[in-house]
């Protein structure tokens, strides 16, 4: 059931008894007028759409929303046998599941073969989308009332202009009547009337919106002939300190989110790095495949979600324990089977590692294909947080940046408090005064290796949502990760923390300069020179032990 | 005794294998298949080679050609540019096939191109490309920049009324040659250097947040802002996926790609990209009784209903046809003979119209340019009223406009037009 706004209820609330007393035959005159405005959709091309869509818009029926909201999301069909526009429950399914457009009622099911959907082109979604707009400020939900008061600012013609004045008057949320005042002012721009010119740039001036900023430049610019659009002094003074103070905070708030992708992609290093800091830092082993590791983590990840189809989100979570074990076991078996036997020869660690990563790529290959793997991403890490007007911040960057926190504090947690950290440390430090103190190193050997790349399936997950899983996903994060454990200073957790963040930090302010390429050049070289003047990186590990290394 | 027959039996065996040979290669056309079955192009080159193997499949089951079988010889360069060359050889001197159907980057195109010319081998390259180059041994069955780039352009400019641009592309020849052409294009449009940003990243690329946060920001200066992008390879998908975070939406600011088609978007979440735009010569939704021929027959073939066709398997797919009627033109699989039957030839393409060699061993081909659908298959929005003839050479680069291939009158694939001179490959 629509709600008309409270001013077009009452206008309307005659028509709908007279409809309630048509309903009672099979199909009043409106319904059939409906009905053939909307069997018009099948034929008419884009342009021709759109203008159906305003007449349907317009003609008051209850169940324009519904049918209009079909279109926008191509669950609209006619059927090939007689022509008949039924909506689609879901577009996914075969057979659809329709609905009658004229009641909302099930309406059974047919092949997909046996209908045709009802295109849109962009152009006509915009058509669509802001007729939905209009029913949905009346919604009873304020998200909904405010998507569709941002969404109605974008093309202010007068009926639209009508209908926010009128809503201004009932709407409650302060959010809404915000946005609704922002429109209402943006039209007042074109006002004769000096006064209103004015109030409404003052209303506009503590926004932060690009479009607002973009209306009033226009009022500064000249016409061709090289007089100003805008003929009065105080209006076009006013407009400018508007246009200044918005580009202000817009500046200072892009300087933000700078840092914030700077957070982001060095909270990606930093994951892919912990693994390593724990198998290359504490170990001492050069492990080709640790990147290989990630991508089981990653394959994991598109494993658990085909077992589960339907439950996204949780499985998402659940692939992250899988991952480490999946990994973790992976790294196990390649500690006691390979790198076992060549401790103390770093070299021929790095060729047989390297080797084991050439085996789990092709065998990634053979199960899988090289084909790249879709791994859907959840509604919850889709989108983006909205902070304001000029910043918003993408779900699944700000939950990669926590999962690394939290992933971080865990490791260290587990080598500080714990007694398989303990150990790990004692072996690390000193080998044999830890045998002597009856510690199995063989198996501390083991049980690190294992969790360090359990880790590195951690970040696989992590990565799943970032990037392509695909048989490569390894190859492309190796040396980042060498880099930022080398960076922060071999065998310190603390040093991959601030080096992988400071490389993340660095990398995406220089990039709008440099661009990509020249970008990472450019930290490359810089860690080449630190290096250079700090062999062992940020935080050196003080102390005997680290001279034997 | 005993030691005798062992030693006799594989010396047999070989002599035998090697009659066999002789009698195979007698009964046989050698069909060469140049295209990566490993490393990072396998995902697309895969489809390429099975589409060959199709079609050589669908002519043996007819009979064959000049009363002989076809046979495939397929080798895989490994997605390694240097290692196409010798694989190139390795088909032309040693295996001696009539023809071969190969290569996807512009990079192995180029680095093929010295050994067809220098064996005088027959080269059908099925992808669209940045143009600038027509070989006496290679006909280009895939797209040339007026055949794609420019159409896609002219549509946004006039049809969405777009005002901005953004090119984005992967860093290598391909998109920064289309990207040159492009800019001049625009430029001859009356576009602004301000309007115009042009980017490129890595292959593989995906850290893409600062990249699309920056298109952002270059879109809302309150003129209809699109882009054309060029980006290659697996890299699209992070893209995709930042642009739909970060709620850019079609409707706001269209992405036109030339490298995305229905095998790309096949392991992609494709609904928020609904209404992206991409531009092709064929779309497998394009409705067609030769494309639903064409559709079933893969299906049969590659044993699963859910495989897409794209355009390069339609450029195959024209490119093999055009080789057999040559032949049976010809009647003789001699590369020069094939080669004099090649102009002039038609044949026709999946969707209604005639795909036809022009001198300059290009071809015609139609221009659509499609929107996603949420369901990874494209719906045409704008197709060109004729086929577009394929030019070798850009008419909007200073370099190459006065620039004319024709392999019929002047036997030249670099003939300028001013200083009446033929030169080598390329003009520079």
């Amino acid at each position: 059931m629509i709600r008309f706004p409270r001013g077009g209820q009452r206008f309307f609330g005659p028509l709908l008894l007279l409809g309630a007393l048509f309903a009672a035959h099979a199909q009043s005159p409106k319904d059939a007028n409906f009905l053939s405005t909307l069997g018009e959709l099948r034929e008419a091309t884009y342009s021709g759409k759109a203008g159906i869509v305003e007449r349907l818009g317009q003609s008051g029926h209850p169940s324009v929303r519904a049918v209009l909201t079909a279109l926008l999301e191509e669950r609209l069909y006619y059927r090939n046998s007689d022509q008949k526009v039924f909506i689609a429950k879901s577009a996914d399914s075969d057979p659809l599941n329709l609905i009658d457009p004229l009641s909302l009622k099930n309406s059974g099911s047919a092949p997909a073969a046996n209908l045709t959907q009802i295109g849109t082109n962009n152009a006509l979604r915009r058509v669509v989308r802001m007729a939905v707009a209009r029913f949905g400020l009346s919604s009873p939900s304020a998200s909904v009332r405010l998507d569709a008061a941002r969404e109605m600012l974008k093309s202010l013609d007068d009926p639209t202009v009508a209908l926010l004045r009128e809503r201004l008057g009932v709407e409650r949320n302060s959010s809404v009547r915000k946005e609704i005042a922002t429109g209402l002012a943006l039209a007042a721009l074109d006002s004769p009337d000096t006064k209103t010119r004015l109030a409404a740039i003052s209303t506009l001036k503590g926004g932060l919106s690009q479009d607002v900023r973009n209306r009033l430049a226009l009022l500064l610019d000249k016409s061709s002939d090289g007089a100003f659009i805008e003929k009065d002094e105080n209006v076009r003074r006013a407009a400018a300190s508007a246009v200044a103070a918005i580009d202000r905070w817009r500046t200072f708030y892009s300087g933000f989110q700078t840092l914030f992708f700077g957070l982001s992609l060095g909270s990606v290093l930093v994951l892919i790095a912990i693994g390593l800091a724990i198998t290359f830092g504490v170990m001492g082993v050069i492990n080709m495949a640790h990147g290989e590791l990630m991508m089981l983590g990653a394959y994991t990840t598109y494993a658990v979600q085909l077992a589960m189809p339907g439950h996204t989100g949780i499985s998402i979570l659940l692939a992250i324990p899988a991952a480490f074990i999946v990994s973790g076991l992976t790294g196990i078996a390649m500690e006691r089977t390979i790198i076992r036997h060549l401790y103390g020869r770093p070299l021929e660690t790095l060729l047989a590692t390297f080797g084991v990563s050439l085996i789990l790529q092709q065998s990634v290959r053979s199960i899988f294909t090289a084909l790249n793997r879709s791994v859907i991403t959840p509604d919850w890490m889709s989108g983006s947080l909205r902070l304001n007007d000029a910043i918003e911040i993408t779900y699944n960057r700000l939950y990669v940046v926590i999962f690394t926190l939290l992933v971080f504090s865990l490791i260290l947690a587990v080598l500080k408090r714990t007694r398989v950290g303990l150990d790990i440390r004692a072996v690390s430090q000193n080998r044999a005064m830890a045998k002597a103190m009856g510690i199995r190193t063989d198996w501390v050997d083991a049980m690190t290796f294992g969790l360090g790349s359990g880790i590195a399936g951690v970040a696989g997950v992590a990565l799943s949502q970032l990037t392509n899983v695909g048989p490569n996903l390894g190859q492309s994060y190796i040396i980042d990760s060498f880099m930022v454990v080398v960076f922060g200073g071999v065998g310190n957790l603390w040093g991959s923390l601030i080096g992988g963040m400071s490389m993340g930090i660095v990398n995406e302010l220089l990039e709008p300069y440099a661009g990509a390429v020249l970008a990472k050049i450019f930290v490359l070289v810089a860690l080449i020179l630190f290096i250079q003047a700090r062999p062992r990186g940020l935080f050196p590990q003080a102390g005997r032990a680290a001279e034997d290394k | 005794m005993k030691r005798n027959t062992l030693i006799v039996s594989p010396c047999l065996l070989i002599a035998a294998m090697a009659f066999a040979n002789l009698a195979a290669a007698q009964d046989t056309i050698k069909i060469g298949v140049l295209h990566s079955l490993s490393g990072t192009m396998a995902i697309s080159e895969t489809t390429l080679k099975d589409t060959i193997l199709m079609m050589i499949d669908a002519q043996n089951k007819k009979g064959g050609l000049l009363g002989k079988k076809l046979e495939a010889v397929v080798v895989d360069p490994a997605s390694d540019w240097p290692l196409f060359a010798e694989k190139a050889a390795q088909l032309l001197e040693k295996d001696k096939v009539a023809v071969v159907f190969g290569c996807w980057t512009s990079v192995s195109r180029k680095s093929v191109l010295p050994v067809f010319e220098k064996d005088d081998g027959l080269l059908f390259y099925p992808v669209q490309y940045e143009g600038e180059e027509s070989s006496k041994n290679v006909i280009y069955t895939g797209a040339a920049p007026n055949q794609q780039a420019i159409p896609a352009v002219d549509y946004l400019m006039k049809e969405v009324g777009v005002k901005r641009w953004v090119l984005e592309g992967t860093d290598y020849v391909y998109p920064r040659t289309t990207n040159k052409i492009l800019e001049a294009y625009l430029h001859l449009k009356g576009v602004k250097d301000e309007d115009i940003s042009i980017n490129y990243t890595p292959f593989g690329y995906s850290d893409w947040q600062s990249r699309v946060a920056a298109i952002k920001r270059f879109g809302s200066a309150g003129k209809k802002t699109a882009v054309v992008s060029t980006i290659n390879g697996d890299a699209n998908v992070p893209f995709y996926k930042e642009l739909g975070n970060q709620k850019i939406s079609a409707e706001d600011i269209p992405v036109v790609a030339f490298s995305v088609g229905e095998e790309e978007l096949s392991g992609v979440d494709t609904k928020p990209l609904v209404g992206h735009l991409a531009a092709w010569n064929y779309f497998e939704s394009i409705n067609t009784p030769a494309n639903k021929a064409f559709i079933d027959q893969w299906h049969a073939f590659i044993k699963n209903p859910k495989r897409t066709t794209n355009d390069p398997m339609e450029a195959h797919y024209i490119g093999f046809n055009l080789w057999v009627k040559a032949v049976q033109k010809a009647q003789s699989t001699n590369v020069e003979k094939v080669l004099a039957a090649l102009p002039g030839l038609e044949t026709p393409n999946l969707t209604g119209g005639v795909a036809k060699v022009l001198p300059n061993h290009h071809i015609t081909k139609p221009v659509y340019i499609g929107e996603v659908r949420a369901d990874g298959q494209f719906s045409v929005v704008w197709k060109s009223p004729a086929e577009v003839p394929g030019d070798a050479w850009s008419d909007y680069l200073p370099g190459s406009k006065d620039i004319e291939a024709d392999w019929v009158t002047l036997k030249c694939g670099n003939y300028n037009k001013v200083t009446k001179k033929c030169s080598g490959q390329n003009y520079k």
